[in-house]
């Protein structure tokens, strides 16, 4: 066959097919981002940039080192492990006497108690007789407070001395400087960071479970109904859903409280003596009941969506060919619905773990997870620990997000 | 499904016991809700059923907690006359009804915002050319995802620390939404973009669900027709999705309606919300009036589960999917 020179296909007004085609492609698609836009600049706006501000003020603190220039010029100028001799406390005692005149003490005093405790009032102690204090000034301040003379102190006050620190991550994951600037645990007896992270865990996952079980029986039955049954049920399951939260938690208050629903019954019918109640609200108890309760909407749903797309078909065949109900259950039923259960569970999961409102209100004390921690120390002002706090579970919630995208999908959530 | 004529007699005691058992899921999935209406009608100021309450006598009932939401924080004597001048003050000054109208009207906005937003974007990203469509929806949606309490908290320095500097031209534009140093904290402004945020996943979910049943010919079939974008936006598109706009407005309301965290950090004393409220109610004293605002708010949520209902039923029927 001879070779045809074939003049590339073009359009009508003369321009090559492909590169046309390429050009109506570009265009097509930046008009698909362009209704995109303004709401990506929106969440820009009000998400991504307060959590980027917060991520940096959990690196960022300058409590210690905008008061305390002169001691932060003597770090400069001498190396780590540089004996602390005078100048570094004449610098210090300079330092203080300012920030006595500014009233800074009480901020870099808090700076430094985050990672050496009990040094605010030291602080304060020592810019308050600043003024007063003579040469030789290291016996001065060590005959103030002892504390002075510590090398730990010098140490932490080191590390303190630049803005930029990884200081807050360190306290949150309960460890804490040696005097030779290693790391170190802290005393068993004050490790609650970790124990609370994972205790944010351990509680996630036993909702996560109740939820389960709890979802499991009743989104069947919505998925093997007929359709007019089963929309009248699921109103049911919806109506919490819709109801306000805090309409879920105090009528739960009313109903577990000492005084409650509960406890009258019971004490009515003499299950338990009338003046030793139950306990069942502010403590753990009342945290898994109420979240229970209000997660188990975002259990049923993904399961029901499974359930009700699983042919029936399949069961009658496994049960006329000899297998008993349970069998049927376990070999045939419950693999088709794990789709379902991975859905809910991690979603669940995810939201279980960030929760604050429900452990804040019926938590009491032991009931309390990681994000209300966080409102603790923001309602401290301790600014830089809350974020260094909420960014560790950030990260956490991204992981399981990122997997939750990947094991399911965030574009095939259903509401109702 | 009936019980099949060869089941065995477990399986007809456990066919009996499933639904028992779904029975008292549904009462625990439904009873704290309905709960709350009796007891708000409670003439103790007790969170419990009274002898009286349960023996139905009238006496043990009353409306006093209603009307502790019309007069709590006003400043006015107990007996004085219900007239035109004690509903005015209790219009401008009931801490309630300052709360309601702060609450509808930061709903409102912020569904606006959230509606119109999450729809265009909704329509872009269901648009088979859309770049990097994953990636985009996760971070739209992950407001959803996204633990609150650390939305707040970075709300709170963003909006604390980024602040238009006085005699700015844009500060002085935007004046009356900002505070008086010029930033966005404890003003509505402030209030409403962070509860639009928290309100458009949901927008996103329902438009796109509305879209995915969508036929794309029927753009091509209205262009070929003669008529322009415009016109194809808004007779063509705009009906049918419809149902998922407003259903998802509707979400983004309720989203904004129930949400405290965001306003405890951000909010200042004007911006007091119903659900702010009743945090105060239920952490400091702690009384019926709390039970009453919860059946108001229960009948309100009762009212929009069914809207969303009949919407989504209207919107099958006119997509064509029929219920099995």
């Amino acid at each position: 066959m001879a070779d045809v020179p074939m003049a590339p296909l073009q359009t009508a007004d003369g321009r090559p097919l492909k590169a046309a085609l390429a050009r109506a492609q570009v265009r097509a698609k930046r008009r698909a981002f362009l209704l995109v836009l303004p709401l990506l600049a929106f969440v820009v706006l009000t998400f991504v940039i307060p959590i980027l501000t917060m991520l940096e003020r959990s690196f960022d603190n300058d409590g210690f080192s905008a008061n305390a220039p002169a001691t932060v010029a003597w770090f400069a100028t001498h190396p780590e492990g540089a004996e602390i001799d005078e100048t570094a406390y004449a610098a210090l005692v300079s330092d203080l006497a300012a920030m006595q005149k500014a009233k800074t003490a009480g901020a870099a005093g808090t700076r430094i108690n985050y990672t050496y405790p009990g040094t605010i009032s030291i602080f304060k102690a020592a810019a308050r007789d600043a003024d007063k204090l003579v040469p030789p000034y290291k016996e001065a301040l060590v005959a103030m407070d002892p504390k002075w003379g510590d090398p730990l102190l010098w140490v932490t006050m080191r590390h303190a001395a630049s803005r930029l620190t990884t200081d807050f991550y360190m306290v949150a994951m309960d460890a804490k400087r040696t005097p030779d600037d290693g790391l170190t645990r802290v005393a068993p007896e004050q490790r609650i960071y970790v124990y609370l992270f994972l205790k944010t865990f351990a509680l996630s996952a036993v909702i996560t479970v109740l939820a389960l079980l709890l979802s499991f029986p009743i989104a069947h039955l919505l998925a093997i109904l007929p359709m007019r049954k089963s929309n009248l049920l699921m109103i049911l399951v919806l109506l919490p859903f819709w109801t306000s939260l805090l309409v879920r938690t105090s009528s739960w208050i009313a109903i577990l409280q000492e005084q409650g629903i509960i406890n009258d019954l019971l004490a009515w019918a003499h299950i338990i003596p009338q003046d030793d109640r139950l306990p069942m609200i502010y403590n753990q108890t009342g945290t898994i009941i109420v979240m229970t309760h209000i997660l188990l909407p975002f259990m049923v749903l993904p399961l029901y969506s499974v359930m009700r797309v699983i042919p029936p078909s399949y069961a009658r065949a496994a049960r006329s060919l000899g297998a008993t109900s349970w069998t049927t259950f376990r070999r045939i039923y419950l693999p088709q619905t794990l789709p379902g259960i991975a859905a809910g569970s991690l979603l669940v999961f995810i939201l279980a773990v960030g929760y604050y409102i429900t452990p804040a209100l019926v938590g009491g004390a032991d009931g309390q997870l990681i994000s209300n921690l966080i409102s603790f120390h923001m309602n401290k002002a301790n600014w830089s620990m809350a974020a260094a706090l909420a960014a560790i579970l950030l990260v956490l919630v991204l992981i399981l997000y990122w997997l939750y995208d990947r094991l399911i999908g965030i574009d095939r959530l259903k509401l109702g | 499904m009936a019980l099949p004529v060869y089941a065995s007699p477990l399986e007809r005691v456990w066919y009996y016991a499933f639904r028992v058992i779904c029975a008292l899921v549904f009462l625990f999935l439904i009873a704290p809700i309905l709960i709350v209406i009796p007891l708000s009608f409670n003439v103790e100021p007790y969170f419990s059923f009274t002898h009286k309450m349960l023996a139905l006598d009238p006496s043990g009932y009353s409306l006093r907690w209603y009307d502790t939401l019309l007069t709590f924080g006003v400043n006015a004597p107990d007996n004085a006359p219900r007239d035109g001048t004690w509903w005015k003050q209790v219009w401008e000054q009931a801490a309630w009804v300052k709360a309601a109208k702060n609450s509808v009207w930061i709903g409102f906005w912020a569904t606006i915002l959230a509606t119109v937003l999450g729809t265009t974007a909704a329509l872009g990203l269901s648009r088979p050319e859309m770049p990097y469509r994953r990636l985009i929806t996760a971070i739209l949606l992950s407001p959803m995802i996204v633990p609150i309490i650390i939305i707040a908290t970075g709300l709170f320095f963003a909006y604390s620390s980024a602040c238009l500097p006085q005699g700015n031209i844009l500060a002085t534009a935007l004046s009356p939404f900002l505070s008086a140093k010029g930033c966005l904290a404890n003003t509505h402004l402030g209030i409403i973009m962070a509860h639009a945020t928290l309100g458009i996943p949901f927008v996103i979910i329902t438009v796109t669900a509305t879209l995915s049943g969508f036929d794309q010919s029927l753009i091509r079939a209205s262009a070929s027709l003669g008529a322009n974008p415009r016109t194809t936006f808004f007779k063509i598109i705009m009906p049918l999705i419809l149902p998922g706009v407003i259903s998802g407005g509707l979400f983004a309301f309720v989203t904004s309606f129930d949400e405290v965290v965001a306003v405890l950090f951000i909010a200042g004393p004007d911006q007091q919300t119903i659900p702010r409220q009743m945090w105060n109610g239920i952490r400091e004293a702690i009384s019926p009036a709390i039970l009453a605002i919860a059946t108001i708010l229960v009948i309100i949520s009762i009212c929009l589960l069914s809207t969303i209902e009949l919407l989504r039923r209207r919107s099958e029927r006119l997509r064509g999917v029929s219920p099995q």
